[in-house]
């Protein structure tokens, strides 16, 4: 139980800080795909006879370098969405070769928190501090390339570069997390959390914190109302999330209806 | 003859319902799938496939017919994604994803009470690889019928959502609304991907979405030959993928076979592969770069350029 508070609060800020640029650089696709893919790797390695994380890792890597360098050169959705079948359609042939039954699938798919062993947790908190690191040293790229992508040209920044790096921080964070908490929450964490710090704050290092601090709530609610309940985490995870969402959005429409209406009611009293 | 063709091929049922259906879906999937790529809503068009699982697993468990569940789910899921993101184009990503995330949440749920309540085994493995081989003849039929209202549908709306699609603004200014469109063709897409995700599973359901027709836009000059080639494609690649499956079962010594879809995926991802040599592309290029220019000037993300 304590390895799933700190596996999941590990989790949590890694998909914070990584979900923020995910949600800013609308690579919302390349994020369901890498670690949906990754979990053909996990198959096949199963199949091999290897530890899944090097499975992972080389598919999840694969998936990132595969959708990075071809949606250069076509549309970056059709590439995304064609580099993920063949993953998948490689997993599918995978297992049925294998003799894989179904709950192991079913953890894979979404994940085994409440189950993580002591000796899991070095590999995590590793990878996961690389990610974060490596978000951080290349926050400038990050935001110049997809804010203001002219003044990212002029200081010789190229976009396609910096796009293949963060699909490849991605893929990290998809290698870390897939064994504990599964391909599809991973995902979740990644777009609802940082999606709703979005609509609260415009201010880049407020917003990243919020989502931080949103991911890790969702997170322990998520534990311990599985711990209670008996259910997967994945429901809760994804029912809070999306909550957070819903809440955040509602209360951005509420501030700037208030903001709209002061406006009207100043520039009408200056009238007058 | 019988190299190619093993014995029992034609004479065999299931494979007969396999090539009918997968023709079918490939066809749908063909025009459904031109205006997707145009439109650049390929991720919407994927996560429909496991939104409408998520209706499948639900009606597992709650016991009512698994064709309802999953057409409710993907028209659910297109309804809430419109819902959510509507005002810009790149929020709709995230309206997808956060759809996606709610739903994915609840399939976890459902598949663990189906798993818990063991009334249904194997639902995990037959919802999200469904094979074709296992369809009855009513299900052909149904997938049939609503796969010629789904092309009626967008055979109504066609132009004024390509004008929409190319530019919002100026459709606008002619009168379309805009959203009522773009919303018809996300309903029109949901049904057409709830039917095949059931019909082909989900991973085959989004090849045969966007393989054929990204394949069919590199090559044809016009969208009219695209929806045709695209079209011609998908069922190229069905038959192709079912004539491999089939015979891959005498391939293995210890007679497993290989999954039919990891065959059709193959073919597509081959097909849109080759689509994209140089010689091919080049022609494509210069033809269809004003139709796909000025949409990818609208619709493109930032660094993604």
């Amino acid at each position: 139980m304590i390895n799933a508070w700190e596996v999941g609060t590990m989790v949590a800020v890694v998909a914070g800080v990584v979900g923020f640029f995910v949600v800013l650089r609308g690579s919302a696709f390349p994020a369901h795909a890498i670690p949906n893919g990754a979990f053909a790797g996990a198959a096949g390695a199963n199949l091999m006879g290897i530890s899944p994380l090097l499975g992972l890792g080389a598919f999840s890597l694969l998936g990132a370098v595969a959708i990075g360098t071809l949606g250069r050169r076509t549309r970056s959705d059709v590439a995304t969405a064609l580099v993920l079948v063949l993953m998948l359609a490689l997993g599918a042939a995978f297992l049925s070769q294998s003799t894989e039954y179904e709950p192991q699938i079913f953890s894979l798919l979404f994940g085994e928190i409440l189950g993580v062993s002591t000796s899991q947790l070095t590999p995590v908190l590793i990878i996961g501090a690389v990610c974060i690191l490596a978000t951080f040293a290349m926050f400038r790229q990050l935001m110049l390339t997809c804010l203001v992508p002219d003044i990212a040209h002029s200081k010789g920044l190229r976009p396609a570069v910096v796009d293949l790096m963060f699909l490849v921080i991605v893929a990290g964070a998809t290698t870390m997390t897939v064994p504990v908490v599964g391909a599809l929450l991973i995902f979740t964490l990644m777009i609802g959390p940082p999606a709703a710090a979005r609509c609260l704050t415009h201010r880049p290092g407020v917003a990243m914190a919020l989502s931080v601090a949103i991911s890790v709530s969702v997170v322990w609610a998520a534990i311990a109302s599985s711990f209670q309940s008996n259910w997967p985490v994945g429901f809760f995870v994804g029912v809070f999330s999306a909550a957070w969402y819903g809440v955040a959005r509602l209360a951005h429409t509420a501030l700037r209806a208030r903001r709209t209406t002061l406006a009207t009611a100043i520039s009408y009293t200056a009238a007058s | 003859m019988h190299v190619l063709f093993k014995p029992g091929f034609f004479s065999n049922v299931p494979v007969r319902h396999a090539l009918v259906l997968g023709a079918i879906v490939a066809l749908v999937s063909g025009v459904v799938g031109v205006m997707t790529v145009v439109r650049s809503q390929s991720f919407a068009g994927h996560a429909l496939t496991d939104v409408a699982t998520t209706g499948g697993a639900g009606a597992a468990y709650v016991g009512v017919s698994p064709l309802a569940g999953f057409l409710g789910g993907a028209v659910a899921g297109a309804g809430a994604m419109e819902f959510i993101g509507v005002q810009r184009a790149r929020q709709r990503d995230i309206a997808t994803g956060i759809v996606l995330g709610a739903a994915t949440g609840l399939s976890a749920l459902f598949l663990y009470l189906n798993a818990t309540s063991s009334a249904t085994t194997g639902v995990t493995q037959q919802v999200l690889f469904g094979s074709i081989f296992t369809v009855d003849s009513s299900t052909i039929t149904v997938t049939a019928l609503t796969g010629v209202i789904v092309l009626l549908v967008l055979a109504v709306v066609w132009r004024p959502l390509l004008l929409a699609s190319l530019s919002a603004e100026m459709a606008a200014a002619l009168g379309t609304r805009v959203r009522l469109v773009g919303a018809a063709f996300i309903v029109s897409m949901a049904v057409a991907v709830g039917l095949s995700s059931i019909a082909v599973g989900s991973i085959l359901s989004t090849a045969l979405l966007i393989g054929p027709a990204a394949t069919a836009l590199r090559l044809t000059r016009s969208l009219r030959a695209a929806i045709v080639t695209s079209c011609a494609l998908g069922v190229v690649a069905t038959w192709a993928g079912i004539l491999c499956a089939y015979d891959s079962y005498d391939w293995d010594p210890s007679s497993h076979g290989l999954p039919v879809s990891s065959f059709i995926v193959g073919i597509v991802v081959l097909l849109y592969g080759i689509s994209g040599l140089p010689g091919l592309r080049r022609r494509a290029h210069a033809r269809n770069r004003d139709v796909l220019r000025t949409h990818d000037a609208h619709h493109a993300m930032p660094g993604s350029a």
